[in-house]
This record gives C-alpha cells, structure tokens and sequence, in this order.
C-alpha cells in the first residue's frame, strides 16, 4: 500500500458523558504516529481545550462543528488523500458513516484508512452484526432489531420480561435501559427511536460477568490482544459506569483464552484494521459467553488498555492503518522488542468512574445501562486492596479510601436501606458494600444482591479486617505495615487512631516505611525497560528507579488535574502538558504526576518521568522525597493541586510562582474581601454567619436577590440564587444543616450584569499578558456554562479600562508570579470582583489559541525566572486581532434523566467547543453548531415565563416573524405575542391534552427550535416549562434557555446563512508570533 | 497478616535471602529458580513437566484467585490439569488470594500444594526477583520452612525427562462408539508414537480430538520396532542433552523417512539428531506473550512458552533450516526439513495455559499424516507477504 501524503483525521468534539477526554489522548497519538512518518495532517475538532489542536500536533487545524457539511468543506478545500475516522469517537465515526453513504468520499477520492466503512457498519448496526457473527458460530445475546414501538412489544414477548433495550449507533449506551413490564418498553422504545432508526430488544444478562478485550490486527492478518479487563460491576451496568480491574481476575485459563480465541476469530471475520474493543458477557457459573458488542474504533476502554499496560493503542492502530505490519513497529517501552506482542503485567490496575450526580436536582442517582459519569480515575498497585483504595482517593470525592469515611458514606437508614443500595446501585454502592459487611451482611448475600463476583468481596473485607485491628490493636511498624500493603494512607490511620495525619507519617518515616517506586513496562520485567512510567506500592521491597536529577537543581514537579469532573476537564490537561513542553525546551527534567487515563498528561512520551498516582498530600510528598525535584508547580492543573499549596509550603516544598500565602490570601474569602477593601476595589456585598436572623438581616438590607452557598464550594456546589425569605426559609432549614461549623456565605445578587474574565500572566506582580473575554449571558449563569467571546464585542472602553487596572493592582499586591484569573461583573461602567484564581483557568487553552499567544508557555518561563528566563512585555494579547473566538458550552443533560436543562449558578456543563468568525455571528453559529445546535429552517417554538423575559426578547421574536419564521408558542407567550402583533400558532398546554399540543409538537419535532427559559424567580419548580425543556432534550429538538443567548443566536441566524460559515484553518485567522526570549 | 502465619524464605546461590509466607507445605524444597510472566493458567502450569526441578516465581502479583478443580478424568487424562502431579519444586508469588471463588473449584491453591508437597510464598517482592534473575540468570535456589534448610540442589545435572516419563507404554484414542468396557476401538485411525519426555496432557488431547491414535511411550523406548505412521516428541524438562538414547532414536526415524513433529523439548531433540547444537538460554522464555515469526512472511504469532534451552540456528545442517523465529531476542522458535516431513516448534501449540494461536500446527500436522501432503493448505495461506 502507497503510504498518503496527506490526511484528514477527525477528532471529536465537545466533551460529553460518554466521549470524554480519552478522545484527545486518541487522536493525539495518531498525530504523534503521523507526523513520525512525515505525512501531513488536517485535523477536525471544535475542541479547543484539547492537546490534539494545539501547535505542533497537525499541520493544519479546523476549529470547526463535525458534521458531514463542514467536514465535506475541508476535504473539498484540503483535498486530502486517506481519512481517519477511528480517532474520533462515535461522533467522528458517525460523520464519516454520513459522508460515506453521501458519496463525498467517492466523489472527492479520499481513501477511507484502517477499517474499511463496511466493517464498521457491520459492528454498528445490530442486524448486520448479529448475522455477522453467527456466520463464524459466535453467540450474541437474543435479540431483535425493531423500528417501531408495536415490533418492541412484539419481541420483548418473545424474549420475556426483563429485556434490555438498546440503541444502536449511540454513545456511552445513550436510551438504553433494562425495562420490566409493557409500559416501560413502550415509553424506552418510543424516547429512543425519537432519536435513532432502529432499536434493539435483547435478552437481560444481568449479573453475568462482563469482560472486555482490546484487539489489534494488522493487514496482513496478524492479531494479538493487548489487554483484557474484567467488570468489578456485573452485565447492566454500562463498563463506563463500573469499576473495570485489568487485567481480568476471576477467569480461570480456559475462561481466559476462550475468550481471546473468539476475539481473534470475530475481528478477522469482521475485516477490523487496527484496534478495536470487544465485550462479552459470561456466565458466572459456566462457560456460556455473549459477544455484547464491538467498537471498531478507539474508545474508552482503549485508553484505559493503554494506560494499564503502555501498549499504546492509538499510536499503534495509526501506523496499522498506513499499511504497516505489527512486526514492524517497535514496542515503544523497551525499544527492542516488537509490538506485536501481548503486554504481561506484574500488578493490577483498577479504574473507578467518577460522577458529578450532586450537581443535577432530581436526576435519578441509579447506576445502569446508560452513562453518568463524567470522568474516571485509575490507580495502579500490586494487590487489589491497595489498588482500590488508592482509587477512590484519587476520585476526589472526601473519600479517604474504602473505609475512614465521612457520614456521606456510611449513612444508610437502616439494613433495608443497605440491601436496597446492593440491588439497586448508585454512584455509591461500593460504600454500601462496605457498610453491609460492617453490618454482617453474609458475603454470600452481598453477592446475591450485588452479583459482584466473591473473589472481590473478600478483598474489601480483608480492609475491613485490617480497620478493625488497628482500631483495637495497638500501633506497631509490622502492623503499620500491613496497613499501608492494603493501601491505607496515614489520613486513614489517623482517623482510626484519632490522630494527625502528620503524626503518622512521622511515625512511619521514623520506622522507615515507605513506598517502592515501580515501572509499567509491558513485559513483566522479562526484558531491560527505558520506560519511565511508574508507580508506588508498598507491597515491594526495592525500586526500580533511581531519582531522576538528584542535586543538580533541573528538575521540576507538575501536579496534574485528577479526575474529570463538571468545572475540572481537559483544559486542564491542556496547561499541564503546556506546561510540561514548555520546561522541556528550557531543558529541565520534568516529573508529572496525574491518576487520570483519559489525559494526555498521563502519556509517558510526554514528561521524562510519569507517575500515575495520587494527587494527595502524602503520595506527592513520598515523590517528592524520593526525586527531590527542584521545585513543584501546582499552577497548571486547576483546583486540586491548588488546594495542597499550604500543605505543601508547610512541609518545605518549593513551589514555584506566587508564594502559598498569596494563594491563600486569594482563595480564604476573608482575607481576600480585605485585599479589595484596601485596594479600593468593589466587590458584591458578603456575609459569612451561621444565623438565621443574621441571614435575613443581611439579605433585607442588601435586598433580594441573594446569592448562597455554603462555605467550602468547589464549582459552585449546593449554591443557589434566592429570590424572597421564603426561599430563604427553605434554603436554611433542608438544603444545608447550618451550624457553626458549616456556615453560609451570602453574596449580594446582581441581577443584569454583564460577566467579564481576564485570563493573565503575571511576574513579580507585574502583568506580561491578559486577555479580557465576555460572557454573553448575563451573570448568574456559571461562567463554565456561559458563551465567551474573545476579544470582547460588547463592553464600555471604561469597563475594559478599569478591569485591566483592578487586574494589575490585584496582581500587585499579591505579587502574583504565573497564571492567573479574574472574574468581574459589570453594570454601567462599575465595575466589581468575584472571583479570583491564581493558577490557570479553564479558559487558558481559549485565550491561547484565540490570541495565539501560548500563555502557559509564558506563564511557565516566568515561573522560571529563577533559572535566568526572561520574558518579553506584552500586554493586551487581543490588541492586533480582527476575527472573534466564541466559546460554547457543551452540556448532557439527554444523559441526565428527569433533571431541569436550564443554565444557573452551578455548573452543568460537560465540555466546551470554541470556533472562529470573522464577526460574532459567524463564530457563534460555528460554535453552537460544534455542540449540537442546529439553525433552525422554519419552526420555532417559544414559551417563556414571566412578561419581563418576553419584553426582553420582543424585537428579536418580531424580527423572526418578519423573516417568515413560524412562531409557535404556549398560552401565555402566545396571547403576549399576538397582543404586540407578532402573528404566531398557539399550542395547547400539556395538561390542556388538546391539539395541537405542545409536547406533541416537540415529541414529533415538528419545531427546528425550543425557546425555554424560566422565570428568574421560579424557583425549581415541576412546571410546564420544565416538561417543555426536558423534553426537547429527550426528543434530540435544539433548546435556548437563556435570554440573553436567544437575543445573540436569533441575530445570527438572521444576518448569517450557512454559507458564509466559512471553513477557514486556525492559520488563516490568527496572526504569527514569534516571542522573543531566552 | 494472620496470626497462623509462617515465615519462610527463598534462599538464591548468590546468597540473597527473600522473606516471605508460607501458604504451601511446611517442607525446604531446592531447584533452579525461573520465572514465568503468565498472568492466568497456574494449575495448568503447576503441573506442567516441564518445570521439574524448578522453583517457579509468578510474575502475574496476585494469584490463587479461582482456587484449583476438581480431579476429573475424561479419555485417561485429568480434565483440568497437564499432569497427574505437581511438577515444580515450590512456588513463589507476590500476593496469594486466601480466600478464593470459582465454580470449577474445589480447593484453594494452598490447600492443594500441601496435598502435593511442594512449599510456596507470597508476599514477596516477585519484580525484584525476576530483574535479579533477568540480570544474573537463571540460578539455584532453595524455599527454607522452619528454619529446615538444605543444600542447594542443580535438577539440570540430572536427566529430568525420564523422571516425568511415563513407565510404560499408554494408548490415546476417541472413543468412537459407546462402549462400556472403555476399551479402544481401533478403526483405521493414524497411528502417532508419541515419545513421553514429559507430555502436557493438552498435547495428548489435541491429537486425540483430531481423530489419531496416540501411542504414548517412554523415553528411552525403542520405538522403531512400533507399528506406527508419525513420530511426535514432546515437551519436557531439563538439558535436552541429557536424553541421548532418544536422540539415537529419533536419528533412526529420520533416515526412515518418517514423519516427525515436535514440541518444545521436541524442538531440540530433533535439532540434536538432525546433527544440529542447542544451548542454555540466560534466562530462557516462560509466558504466554512470545512473538514468533514464520519465516519469510509478514506472520506473527503470539504463543506459549517454557524452555530453558534452545536451539543453535547457525549449526543446523545442510537440508534443515529454521522455521519460526522469536520476534523479540532473535531465538529459534522451530526447525523444519526440506523435505517437509520433519519439524518442530519451540513453543507450545497446546497452549494450555495461554494463548490457541498456533492449534492449527496439529491441523496440519493432521493433513500431512492423512493426505500425505507435505505443503498443506493451513501454511501456505501464512506465506503471502501482501496485505488486505
């Protein structure tokens, strides 16, 4: 095979649940595997917080939506010679699916590279597949395909109560669901052939193990499989909502090599080119095996294989799909074996998803077929316990491990609750498992209830077990020792031993022990490994390592993101591996630190050590006391490694940039409240009490609205916006239990604000760099959540004025040396602080590649100061820009049953896409488009509660009359409408159950578009309005739900076609910088 | 741990000591130490003969999670098991599962290798031990219970394959019609000599399964005056130099012209009476991840392996050349003749454990024997160097 000389490869978009960072970490390697091969790379991706779109990664980058219009545009302008669709998720899997069956490949003579399409559309349509393997004797699970409501009643007859419904062509299990009876099939299979053409109705194999493989396979017919992994969770569970251990535990070798064998067997038989992932559900008491499904593509579960082995899957499939056997590419770990070959492990890696359900009222906390999570954590270590406990740590959650827990945890009602929690699992059943067993629930039982094979359950007992003697044992080194073997941290013993975590760790230190530093390095120690991807256990006795630098002062410690999580995602991921290129080219050593599968960071190409760990005080001080790295930044990786900035300071550490105390004086309310007092800076009235009649004195004289949140907040957790003192009431007595201990902090509401960010650089107090961005929506909506436009389109010269000088003495006077943040409200040119953050934030990777200026490549030089760097002034980074980047957030809330899709103070969203316009217009259309939105043709349905909205948005809803846009709307809207002589169709009310119908109208999508949004001071009340917004979400119809937002879209689309969204490259808007500095 | 709990430890010639518990039997045990990088298949190698003489370091940290079956026959041959008896001389691990849970169990692990004998530890650093192994070599050893030590003990020295031979002469047949006497009845099968030097059963079971008749006979057996239609060697343990009558047998074979296919072991006796030389590995190859390439293809297959020896490419003879290679270090992975009718492999196409790759090996060995084809179908399709 000729290898091309160019390629187009197509990334996928927004983070959602169910496509998640492990898509950057895809796409990454294909480029890295390219580019090694000198071929020229087009990338696809609206994705601007990802590394795959960052420079030096693909030649040519399309900030761009992934639908097959925009991707026709580029191959038409690119005219590349092969396409890779496998990198990109389901998204870009789908799109090519699109274009194939369109004819734009044929027609433009672009070669489809690694799988051909027509193994692709055997493993995504469910007929096909099932025939497909039953041409090689393999077993699916009973089923048929249906495409109307009356087959699904049909089949699941035939099959029998319960029966599992399945959407083919989805993402993360999206509308699929176990469902019991005829009503509940007749509700899942009408939502979910709303969305897709065929559904599936299967036969439940709940409890069965659930075991995957990654396979690869090359052109000339060579296979191997890299990794199995086995479902701590049984079948129904989906795999990204269960702990995964890899490699498998409970399969004996038949079990084992059965399943490889038909592995092999499957994806020959499919013709797969490159890597794919196959699952199967197998009787826990026999040898009876189901094929679930295959993704021939990269996924979740790839990244996880890559990870928990160092086989890189990606970087492989990518230079399989060139034509390249798997004898010919080497194993990158010990450079002279092959990579054909299956990595050997000699420890065990235990992934645990991590889930954000606390943010989203009313959503249904059960765990099931369809995804929730919105991150994962995977810890590695040489025996179970300490694998998982390590995990949940990582998770970030509080949770100190299995056990040692806050009542969050180990509260159930009583034993019925426990069993209720076992059967019907949520977010938190491990912690259940846990209390069953302190309870003595029989482990034979727990079982039952949990299907959760028993070899697992006695692990977790052997850490009750050990809980328990050091509660009654006294403390010795032997039995501090076997402690820290089952992955016990000194928090933990501490908690039990009702002492400090530091008392402790002095005690352990004192008696010498310490963790031994392994490596991952594919071949179990068989053959000599290069590899510097590492890990701590306890269960060792010697290091494979030794410090990296030593004395020498050259190396620098980067404390990583953690877990994805609403308000913590891949921008992050983004500043940290920024950050770690950026040391390199200075030539310092760079070590990492990070526990998330799903980054780049976690590459080991990328730092010269990786140590996939914990991100806690005590694992980054065993690090830290082994390499004695120079100095440690925290800066990069959002609010984790933040949050250990005293800790660490207290212990010694060197951290490079604005001191610890300064971070302090940023992040205690109290002392920051001070600096902006004495810095005759404004800021929104506050108050920080534990007292009821405080409270509402408070509040009365500041008057309503208010903002509230109790006092520790982490992305806006549990706060909320109250309107009256009954709210107030309500607030006080059931959402928080006010004490002393956990008091409120109430803020003065401004209502109709504008929100404005600067995102900076500063050295020694002085600032080298700022971009000022401005959210379109109105403060009160979380600016994770709200659309930035950058440079900002709409603000006062006075405003933008006074920011960048509110800036300057902040920075000042907290002597800010490295990136930092500023969030303002703006209200007729006064101007006040909310927020700040010094460290980087998430609209860093928007700023940089809007501006291209590299802030974090900055902002790490001047960290570096101390090595003699020096950077270059530069000051308005936006000053010479003539195009407007806009930021959209992605949301998933079609993920998130039963919960209100509105935008408020909490953060919702998921992900983010940013794309350019040479106006506002332009980007923001590209934008919304990038994260599903789709302009509307003709129909559009308006309701809107309260008159003040419908003012709000009057001229923008009579332009779209007088354009000949079709207004539907709902009573109220309706009456308000044709009272200012905007013609429209009324729909009747849900409980009117009249014709025509505004759920039907919506349910049939008989509307291209549903402007919702409620009333400021509703409250989150059950009312139509509500039903009206879920169900666009349900039935996949574009939803608008904020003023502000609808006034900027209907202005777009009234002056933009889609025609003049231009398909211009990131090369073609920003202009070349070349920064001096040495 | 646990308050019943013994220390014991692993005693190396080098004079370094590794502290473990013992979960096996309360006895001091001596061999070679090896490492396999397997991470399932411990009842399946435990009784492999292969490992005679050796104590075995599993790199795979946590083991015994699925206990041990129960002792079933089927055809004269333990189901799940590749011998009658545990073969190595002890066994250390990282982290031993106490409590285990299969439905195919019967006993834990511990349980099992007390009613065998043979002494184990876990809780010991096994990484460290096999980087030493990896970076020294293969050296004795000896697991120390109680204090009760021993001289240290070279198995090498001694010609292990006729400790695992069978002792006398056993026929293999599928049963081909309900007969409750279990006798075999003899239809115009394929007559294979299989010369025991330490069978795996699973070798035994491939054959049978494929419709041929096994004649399983010792080692030192002077086959040739068999009635027979192929000769197989099998895997075994130990210096293949050390089975010299066999090698004059199976020399003898080969000026008859008779079909011969070999395994492991198997690989260098043929190699050694084809007038070819073999020699001690480092640290040899044991695992279920080795590439093997069949020459001169793009073909790579990932297989089984325990051998401590191998094969001399550079001294096979005139008419001989090598035939899968060890896409890893470069090592012999089999030997075939010009004339088609004798080869071998180094690894292991039984699998059991590991991977069932290379099962067609016997397919065609299969379809030489009954359609006297010397280039069949099976491998002919391996040899294209062209892509999908």
């Amino acid at each position: 095979m000729q290898k091309p000389k160019k390629i187009l490869v197509i990334g996928s978009g927004a983070l959602m649940i169910g496509q998640a960072g492990e898509f950057d970490f895809s796409a990454s390697q294909c480029l890295k595997s390219l580019k090694e091969e000198q071929i020229e790379t087009v990338l696809i991706n609206p994705n601007i917080a990802t590394i795959q779109t960052s420079e030096g990664m693909a030649d040519k980058i399309y900030f761009l939506p992934i639908t097959p219009y925009f991707v026709e545009k580029i191959i038409e302008k690119e005219k590349p010679e092969g396409i890779l669709l496998s990198f990109g998720g389901q998204t870009a899997l789908n799109c090519g699916l699109d274009l194939d069956k369109a004819g734009v490949f044929a027609r433009y003579g672009v070669q489809v590279l690694g799988t051909p399409v027509k193994s692709i559309r055997d493993t995504e349509d469910r007929e096909l597949f099932v025939k497909k393997l039953q041409e090689i004797n393999v077993k699916t699970a009973k089923s048929f395909a249906v495409r109307n409501v009356a087959d699904a009643l049909k089949a699941a007859q035939q099959i029998g109560y319960p029966v599992m419904v399945r959407s083919g062509f989805s993402l993360g299990g999206r509308g699929s669901g176990v469902v019991y009876d005829e009503t509940e099939i007749f509700e899942t299979s009408q939502k979910a052939l709303a969305n897709v053409e065929q559904i599936l109705i299967e036969e439940y194999l709940g409890s069965w193990k659930e075991i995957e493989y990654e396979v690869v396979r090359d052109c000339y017919d060579n296979c191997i499989t890299v990794c199995n992994m086995e479902n701590f969770d049984p079948m129904g569970i989906h795999t990204g909502e269960s702990i995964v251990v890899a490699p498998s535990q409970t399969l004996d070798n038949n079990e084992y090599h059965m399943l490889r064998e038909i592995s092999l067997k499957v994806i020959r038989h499919l013709g797969i080119i490159g890597e794919c992932n196959i699952q199967y559900a197998l009787h826990p008491e026999s040898r009876e095996y189901r094929v679930i499904e295959v993704n021939a593509r990269l996924s979740r579960s790839s990244a996880l294989a890559s990870k928990a082995t160092g086989y890189p899957l990606a970087f492989v499939a990518a230079k399989l799909a060139l034509g390249y056997s798997l004898l010919e590419i080497k194993n990158n770990i010990t450079k002279i074996t092959t990579a054909c070959f299956e990595p050997a492990l000699d420890y065990i890696v235990v992934k645990i998803p991590r889930w954000d359900l606390k943010k989203f009222k009313d959503v249904d906390k059960r765990i099931g077929s369809e995804m929730k999570s919105v991150g994962e954590v995977m810890a590695i270590g040489r025996c179970f316990e300490e694998t998982i406990q390590k995990a949940i740590r990582m998770l970030n959650i509080q949770a100190e491990g299995l056990v040692c827990n806050g009542n969050e945890f180990t509260e159930f009602n009583d034993i019925k609750d426990i069993r209720n929690a076992l059967k019907h699992p949520t977010d938190r059943r491990i912690f259940a498992i846990v209390e069953a067993m302190k309870q003595e629930i029989p482990i034979d039982e727990i079982a039952l209830l949990t299907g959760i094979d028993k070899f697992f359950l006695y692990k977790i007992m052997n850490i009750i077990k050990m809980e328990k003697r050091l509660c009654e044992d006294i403390l010795t080194p032997e039995l501090l020792m076997q402690a820290k073997k089952i992955g016990f941290s000194d928090k933990q013993i501490g908690i039990l031993l009702h002492k400090e975590e530091a008392e402790i760790c002095t005690y352990r230190m004192q008696h010498k022990i310490m963790p031994f530093i392994k490596q991952i390095d594919t071949l179990a120690a068989e053959y000599p490994a290069q590899t510097n991807y590492l890990y701590l256990t306890y269960n060792a006795n010697e290091h494979d390592i030794t410090p990296s630098s030593g004395t020498n002062n050259n190396s620098v410690l980067v404390l990583g993101s953690g877990a994805y999580r609403i308000g913590s995602s891949v921008e992050f991921d983004w500043c940290c591996v920024s950050c770690v290129k950026a040391l390199k080219k200075i030539g310092k050593e760079t070590i990492m630190i990070n526990c998330n599968p799903e980054t780049v960071s976690t590459d080991y190409d990328e730092c010269d050590r990786l140590y996939f760990e914990e991100l806690t005080l005590e694992t980054v001080m065993q690090i830290h006391y082994f390499e004695k790295p120079y100095c440690v930044i925290i800066s990069m990786g959002g609010q984790i490694p933040n949050n250990l900035a005293i800790d660490l300071y207290k212990n010694n550490i060197h951290i490079l940039g604005t001191s610890a105390e300064n971070i302090d004086c940023a992040e205690d309310r109290h002392k920051f409240s001070k600096l902006l007092d004495r810095l005759q800076i404004e800021q929104p009235q506050w108050i920080e009490t534990a007292s009821i009649t405080e409270a509402k004195k408070f509040a009365e004289a500041v008057t309503y609205p208010i903002l509230i949140r109790p006092s520790y907040v982490l992305s806006g957790a549990a706060m909320n916006v109250l309107y009256n003192e009954e709210y107030l009431d309500i607030y006080l007595r059931e959402a928080v239990a006010l004490n002393p201990k956990h008091p409120v902090v109430i803020t003065k509401f401004i209502e109709h604000a504008k929100e404005i960010e600067i995102d900076a650089v500063a050295q020694n107090g002085e600032i080298i760099i700022f971009a000022i961005s401005e959210h379109i929506e109105h403060a009160g909506v979380h600016s994770g959540d709200a659309t930035m436009v950058l440079p900002c389109q709409k603000i006062y010269v006075e405003t933008s004025r006074k920011i960048e000088d509110y800036a300057r003495k902040i920075a000042k006077a907290l002597e800010i040396t490295g990136p930092f943040n500023i969030q303002f409200l703006a209200q007729d040119n006064y101007v006040k602080v909310i927020e700040c953050n010094l460290r980087a934030s998430r609209s860093f990777p928007f700023c940089s590649k809007v501006t291209n200026y590299n802030f974090i490549d900055i902002a790490t030089k001047v960290m570096l100061r101390e090595f003699g760097m020096n950077v270059e002034y530069i000051g308005d980074a936006t000053k010479d820009i003539n195009y407007v980047g806009v930021k959209a957030a992605q949301f998933s809330f079609s993920r998130l049953k039963k919960t209100d899709p509105v935008v408020g103070v909490e953060m919702r969203s998921t992900g983010e896409a940013a794309c350019f316009g040479n106006d506002i217009d332009e980007a923001l259309l590209k934008s919304l488009a990038a994260t599903g939105f789709s302009i509307p043709q003709k129909s559009i349905l308006v309701s809107i509660s309260g008159d003040k909205n419908r003012f709000r948005l009057i001229n923008e809803l009579r332009r779209l009359y007088e354009n000949g846009y079709l207004l539907y709307a709902t009573e109220h809207t309706s009456a308000f409408l044709t009272a200012n002589g905007i013609a429209n169709y009324r729909l009747y009310k849900i409980q009117d159950k009249i014709e025509p119908n505004v759920l039907s109208y919506i349910r049939q999508q008989r509307v291209d578009l549903v402007i919702s949004m409620p009333e400021e001071s509703e409250g989150e009340l059950k009312t139509d309005s509500f039903i009206i917004r879920r169900t666009a979400i349900d039935f996949s119809v574009p939803l608008i739900n904020n003023v502000q937002l609808a006034k900027a879209v209907i202005d777009a689309i009234l002056r933009k076609k889609q025609e003049e969204l231009l398909p211009l490259a990131l090369d073609e808007y920003v202009p070349k910088r070349t920064i001096v500095n040495n | 741990m646990f308050k019943s709990e013994k220390s014991a430890k692993l005693v190396l010639e080098d004079g370094s000591e590794f502290f473990g518990i013992s979960f096996g039997a309360d006895v001091s045990k001596a061999g070679e130490v090896v490492f396999n990088t397997g991470m399932v298949g411990y009842p399946e190698t435990l009784t492999d003969p292969s490992y005679r003489g050796q104590i075995l370091i599993l790199t795979y940290p946590l083991i015994g999670n699925y206990g041990i079956p129960f002792d079933k026959m089927l055809d004269k041959l333990l189901i799940d098991f590749e011998s009658a008896e545990i073969h190595v001389q002890g066994l250390v691990i990282a982290d031993y599962a106490m409590q285990y849970n299969h439905w195919n169990s019967v006993k834990s692990l511990g349980e099992w290798l007390q009613l065998h004998n043979i002494p184990a530890l876990c809780d010991i650093d096994t990484r460290a031990l096999t980087k030493k192994i990896r970076e020294k070599g293969v050296m004795l050893g000896k697991i120390v219970v109680n204090n009760n030590d021993i001289p240290f003990d070279d198995p090498n020295k001694r010609n292990l394959a006729a400790e695992v031979s069978c002792k006398e002469v056993i026929e293999y047949s599928k049963n081909n019609v309900n007969n409750e006497a279990n006798e075999i009845i003899n239809t115009n099968k394929k007559k294979i000599l299989l010369v025991d030097c330490g069978v795996k059963n699973n070798i035994i079971r491939n054959l049978v399964a494929r419709n041929l008749h096994v004649i399983r006979v010792p080692l030192d057996y002077d086959f040739l005056k068999e009635e027979f239609d192929a000769v197989f060697l099998t895997n075994g343990p130990g210096d293949p130099k050390m089975c010299d009558i066999t090698i004059k047998n199976v020399k003898k074979a080969l000026q008859q012209d008779i079909t011969t296919f070999g395994i492991c072991l198997g690989n260098q006796l043929l190699a050694l009476a084809a007038g070819a030389n073999t020699y001690k590995l480092k640290y040899g190859h044991r695992g279920q991840n080795q590439p093997c390439n069949l020459i001169g293809s793009k073909r790579c297959f990932i297989t089984s392996q325990n051998h401590g020896f191998a094969v001399d490419d550079a001294t096979l003879p005139e008419g001989w050349k090598a035939w899968f290679v060890n896409a890893n270090d470069g090592s012999n992975e089999g030997i075939i003749h010009d004339s088609g009718l004798f080869k071998s492999v180094q690894f292991h196409p039984e699998a059991a454990p590991g991977p069932t790759d290379t099962q067609f090996l016997f397919d065609e060995f299969c379809q030489i024997l009954q359609e006297k084809r010397i280039q069949p179908e099976i491998l002919q399709k391996f040899d294209r160097n062209r892509g999908d």
